[in-house]
């Protein structure tokens, strides 16, 4: 794991553990995220994804193991869920520059390529929530971050609006050869888009090619066949686009 | 021009304006309106422990002010429901404080002013703590304002950006401590949190950034002092709630004009 720091990996996690109160999340996870690649997290509710994300930038304190940032690492991160109060102006200008020391030309150039220029001088509290998350992946990538962590970020958007959300994505690895880690429920989309799956649920379950983790036992004993198997949709999902929208999870979280 | 009482009120008044202002705004943005409630109510007992020891009233409300106000911060997220929490804490507190002032004997008379305020009585020494202490606020939340922002809008993202948002909360759990001190003397423990958000709330509809907001709170909150003073002045009112409802007024007015300008909002 400790090569000479120009191999390191951008995050590495040793043997992690996050505990609340008597609940353990997570228990001995290890992760590592290269360079230039795209690592999804799937994992039923419960499963301590988001706590996994909150751990690699920080905002949770590991009970056991550790969290290791390559020196210097730049991080763009689109939440779940953002909220703002609808007492609070401000303009998406203002937004994507409030922690980014950026000219206003970036700014311009950072919404074009997210696919929604013109929004500059709206208010937050006016955006549809397609251009919501774009407006946030256009702010976490104006840094341009070694590695880009997506929290269910198209939570919210039809299918059509998802789809053309991580097509961005893509084109975002393609072009600046940024690492992105999520985590997703859209399995069809994680089956054609990642690199590499991890699947989780307290601990690392599998882990490999979208094609070898589908098929791993340990992803059909969570998954079941009931969702249709998502190897079946990663084979077929051009002819089944359809059936592929439904979330095989319940509840929110 | 310091020896007229009402320049001196006017001063304190729009001292205590200005650091509500900034402030004010956050607590609206993030929904603190009964953190602030409880953080002034807990201020009388400072100020009664202040008479039994014989100590500055200011230091006194200022610990009290900050110790409830940390309880509370530490008690956030916890698991408990905040608002029940908050009603229990603003008012008890309240409560021992009323009751401890009743042991001390000969400032029963006195209470009605640490209650509503006694800006009429604003010495120069108390316009020196008024002004340094709004100086502070002010110059902490200046500051940190992105960092603040940003860990108002949402942890993680804060997090990502490489600083840590329990920090930022803290430098608002102390701004609000040194506002409800340097307020006591002004509004009084019950009206503080009035300061704080009425001019906040009045600007929100003529606002079109954070910064914009803060700046026109404050406007508003300074003219409501000066005009609450002369209208307590006029009509021989008390003048803290004179104040307070200025800016009630001011509010009122803000939000039918941006209620109708806004079409179908």
């Amino acid at each position: 794991m400790h090569q000479e720091s120009l191999k390191m990996s951008l995050v590495s996690v040793e043997g992690l553990s996050v505990r609340y109160g008597a609940n353990t999340v997570l228990r001995h996870v290890d992760m590592t995220i290269e360079p230039g690649e795209i690592v999804t997290i799937v994992g039923p509710n419960g499963s301590g994804k988001t706590s996994l994300l909150r751990a690699v930038i920080g905002a949770t304190k590991p009970d056991a193991g550790r969290v290791i940032q390559k020196p210097g690492l730049k991080i763009g991160y689109v939440p779940q869920k953002l909220h703002i109060d609808p007492t609070l102006p401000i303009t998406v200008e203002r937004f994507m520059r409030l922690t980014n020391p950026v000219s206003r030309q970036r700014c311009m150039d950072a919404l074009d390529s997210a696919g929604v220029p013109d929004l500059l001088k709206r208010q937050m509290s006016q955006l549809s929530g397609g251009q919501f998350q774009r407006v946030l992946l256009a702010r976490a990538l104006i840094n341009q971050p070694d590695i880009l962590l997506l929290d269910e970020a198209t939570q919210g958007l039809d299918q059509r609006g998802s789809a053309a959300f991580y097509q961005q994505i893509e084109t975002v690895r393609r072009e600046t050869g940024c690492a992105i880690l999520m985590i997703s429920h859209e399995l069809h989309v994680v089956m054609s888009a990642s690199d590499r799956v991890i699947c989780l649920n307290g601990h690392v379950c599998c882990e490999g090619s979208p094609a070898v983790v589908a098929s791993a036992p340990e992803y059909r004993a969570l998954f079941g066949t009931g969702t249709g198997g998502a190897l079946a949709l990663y084979q077929h999902h051009h002819d089944h686009h359809h059936d592929h929208g439904e979330d095989p999870k319940e509840a929110a979280e | 021009m310091l020896d007229d009482f009402m320049t001196r009120a006017t001063l304190a008044g729009v001292g205590v304006a200005f650091a509500a202002a900034p402030l004010g705004c956050f607590v609206v943005w993030r929904r603190m309106a009964y953190f602030g409630d409880a953080t002034a109510h807990a201020a009388i007992l400072g100020v009664a422990l202040s008479l039994t020891f014989q100590m500055s009233i200011f230091a006194g409300a200022l610990a009290v002010a900050l110790i409830m106000a940390l309880t509370v911060t530490l008690l956030t997220g916890r698991g408990y429901a905040m608002d029940t929490l908050l009603g229990v804490l603003a008012h008890s507190a309240l409560a021992f404080g009323l009751v401890a002032v009743s042991f001390l004997s000969g400032v029963r008379i006195d209470l009605m002013a640490y209650l509503f305020g006694d800006i009429l009585a604003v010495s120069r020494a108390d316009l020196v703590v008024i002004w340094g202490g709004a100086s502070l606020v002010v110059a902490l939340i200046a500051w940190r304002w992105s960092q603040l922002l940003t860990a108002t809008l949402n942890e993680e993202l804060a997090y990502a950006s490489g600083f840590d948002p329990k920090r930022e909360q803290l430098i608002l759990t102390l701004s609000l401590a040194v506002t409800v001190a340097v307020a006591i003397k002004v509004v009084g423990v019950l009206l503080i949190a009035a300061m704080l958000i009425i001019p906040a709330a009045a600007a929100r509809s003529l606002a079109r950034s954070p910064e914009s907001m803060a700046l026109i709170a404050a406007a508003i909150g300074a003219f409501s002092a000066v005009a609450g003073l002369r209208s307590a002045y006029l009509f021989d009112t008390p003048a803290g709630p004179s104040i307070v409802c200025v800016a009630a007024i001011l509010f009122a007015c803000f939000s039918l004009i941006g209620w109708q300008s806004r079409p179908g909002a």
